[in-house]
């Protein structure tokens, strides 16, 4: 499956504005994309679209997570995310 | 053409449409399973297109807000179409639970893992638990709970407010309140003071007016009318008027014929503290600190109370600002300070008191304002809530010697305190009369009980009594040494009252504080009067067997009240 590794870059880390943020775009790409914290098990990975998820997964600013998915359009939905996370969205 | 009389909180005549605020979501009652018919498919397809109502509704009112509350609005819009939410409701819906029940358990677990990581998170536990609220009102096809909103100004009527709902209250849109709860003391009363919003409360009976009735409403008299007459219209017309020459208060606080009584306001924070020194506040009455400590799990470092205590000293330079130290208990539970299970907070381990089960706290808390006052011009007085003997007061006094603080005080707002004002004011160098609670504990009438609202005003002549008493227990300490009395002020919601304020200088008061929006309206009640004039109406109001009387009594010796409709 086709996955890349990304550090967050927001001062807040995935919090608040910064997670509202990914949470749409993540839901607006073509496939279902995962989000979990690097070392952990891609069984434990979750809805990168949940802004309920993401809050409890509690990513600071640093902290290098993992996206995943699969299908028509996976490769390019991970870039566009990738570069989101690595922008500082509160200075936006 | 229907009449309602409640107890008017805050002045102004104003006239407008009505809208009444939806009553909150009951839960749906546990176990409960899908009607008869319903295919668990069939619900979760309702409960997805409920999801997807409340998410549009939200986004809309994002897209108009702006700042912190555009990003809270959104973040909350999300979280409506959530899928980690409505995947774990489906769950329990195929399992046969009803839509109802089963977003309302979803969110009740999401909303209380939010709640166990801490910090922001926990704050937005409550939106999660906002937004189950509004999808099981979508479901149910019945408003959805909170202040409506609308684009057209509109006069809110409520059971009651809480503290919540004033982020949501849009004062350029509410043009008055009007509860049929709630006492003068309420979150409501406080909230329409400090927005200047015309209220009434506890107007029984007004839950019955229709949406999109015109009505007329005194905040003054607690008079509301359902289809203002034509001589109320031109009286709604007149208090436009006078509301704008009392916008302004030059910043001296005097009786007619010179006797200084300085006008201070009440902050809650920085925002608040540039605001009033903006509107001509001479000074803070009563620095309310909890904001620092609200919604927090644990205690906030030395360090970050240095620094938001001297935020709000540096819109004071050379001014005083009188703060309070830490109120939390009753009302205001600090997870890491009060005990929730109390069966009588009010009467608990609260103010000054929690220092006796969780000691170390009123010490760091110390000596952050020690430091904040080292570097910053204001004159820092500081005050210690709910203390009830000259033991206690003498303890705080000692802890601000050791922290550094010149100044100590003590709120009276027990009436042990007032009864004993002399041998309390032996220890410290001021008091401030906490007018709230003084009411609520003299009167033995809880502050946020609509029923009890006749008994919770400080008009009530034994809290008058009080007050005189305080202020004679100061001269008396002050006889046997040279010098004048130490000073006594006033620092609730009384002080806000113009014809309270009067009463209260003649019974010899030294200052009042109050929400800053009031500070015009008393300073130009003040100036109308002489002391002696003012002497001979506390007199009067004493004298008064009622807190009606006394009121009306004074009322009627200030013409100047019902010319500027105050």
């Amino acid at each position: 499956m086709p996955e890349r590794t990304a550090t967050v870059a927001s001062r807040s880390g995935l919090h608040a504005r910064p997670a509202a943020l990914f949470a749409e775009a993540a839901g607006e790409q073509p496939v279902d994309v995962t989000i979990a914290m690097q070392g952990q098990p891609e069984d434990e990975a979750m809805d990168a679209a949940s802004i309920l998820s993401l809050m409890t997964l509690g990513a600071a600013k640093g902290d290098v997570v993992v996206l995943r998915a699969e299908g028509d359009g996976a490769e390019a939905a991970l870039d566009a995310l990738v570069k989101l996370l690595e922008t500082d969205l509160d200075a936006e | 053409m229907q009449n309602f009389q409640g107890v008017g909180v805050s002045p102004g005549r104003i006239t407008g449409s009505v809208r009444q605020m939806p009553k909150p979501v009951s839960e749906p009652p546990s176990g409960e399973k899908l009607a008869e018919g319903i295919s668990p498919e069939d619900a979760v397809v309702r409960l997805k297109a409920a999801a997807q109502a409340v998410h549009d509704e939200l986004k809309a009112r994002a897209d108009t807000a702006s700042g912190d509350g555009k990003a809270v609005l959104e973040a909350t819009a999300l979280m409506a179409k959530d899928t980690m939410l409505l995947k774990s409701a489906g769950k329990l819906i195929n399992a046969g639970t009803s839509a109802e029940r089963a977003i309302w358990e979803a969110g009740a677990s999401v909303s209380e893992m939010l709640h166990n990581l801490g910090g922001y998170m926990a704050e937005r536990a409550t939106d999660v638990l906002d937004v189950r609220a509004r999808i099981v009102a979508e479901l149910r096809g019945v408003p959805a709970p909170g202040i409506p909103s609308s684009e057209t100004p509109f006069i809110l009527v409520a059971e009651d407010l809480a503290p919540a709902d004033t982020a949501t209250l849009n004062p350029a849109v509410v043009l008055a309140l009007v509860t049929s709860g709630g006492g003068p003391q309420s979150h409501t009363a406080i909230i329409a003071r400090s927005l200047g919003l015309p209220a009434v409360v506890a107007a029984h009976g007004v839950d019955g007016i229709a949406d999109g009735s015109e009505v007329y409403v005194d905040g003054a008299a607690g008079f509301v009318a359902v289809e203002p007459t034509d001589e109320q219209r031109a009286l709604a017309t007149a208090w436009a008027e006078t509301s704008a020459t009392l916008a302004a208060f030059d910043g001296n606080g005097t009786t007619a014929d010179g006797h200084l009584v300085p006008l201070l306001a009440n902050v809650g924070g920085a925002k608040d503290a540039v605001a009033a020194a903006g509107l001509g506040a001479q000074g803070v009455g009563l620095f309310r600190t909890e904001f620092c400590f609200l919604e927090r799990d644990t205690e906030p470092s030395v360090d970050e109370q240095a620094a938001a205590y001297k935020a709000v000293f540096d819109a004071f330079p050379g001014k005083k600002v009188v703060l309070r130290t830490l109120d939390a208990g009753a009302d205001k539970p600090l997870p890491f300070l009060t005990d929730a299970t109390e069966p009588n907070p009010a009467l608990g381990v609260r103010g000054y008191r929690t220092d006796f089960t969780t000691p170390g706290v009123l010490e760091r808390q110390l000596e952050a304002i020690a430091r904040a006052a080292s570097e910053s011009e204001a004159d820092v007085w500081v005050m210690a809530p709910m203390i009830s003997t000259a033991a206690e007061a003498g303890r705080f006094a000692s802890l601000c010697a050791a922290a550094g603080i010149q100044t100590p005080g003590v709120m009276v707002e027990v009436p042990s305190a007032a009864l004993t004002a002399a041998t309390v004011l032996r220890e410290v160098g001021f008091a401030s009369l906490g007018t709230n609670d003084l009411t609520q504990y003299a009167m033995a009438a809880d502050r946020q009980l609509g029923p009890l609202a006749d008994l919770n005003t400080p008009w009530q002549p034994a809290v008058l009594r009080l007050v005189q008493l305080t202020v004679e227990g100061a001269a008396q300490e002050g006889s046997g040494r040279e010098g004048t009395a130490k000073p006594v002020g006033v620092c609730g919601e009384a002080a806000a009252d113009p014809a309270l304020a009067v009463v209260l200088t003649g019974l010899g008061v030294t200052t009042l504080s109050m929400t800053a929006r009031s500070l015009a309206a008393v300073g130009t009640v003040l100036k109308t009067v002489t002391l002696e004039q003012a002497q001979e109406l506390a007199r009067l109001a004493l004298s008064a067997p009622s807190a009606t009387e006394a009121r009306d009594w004074v009322r009627a010796k200030l013409p100047v009240l019902e010319e500027l409709g105050l």
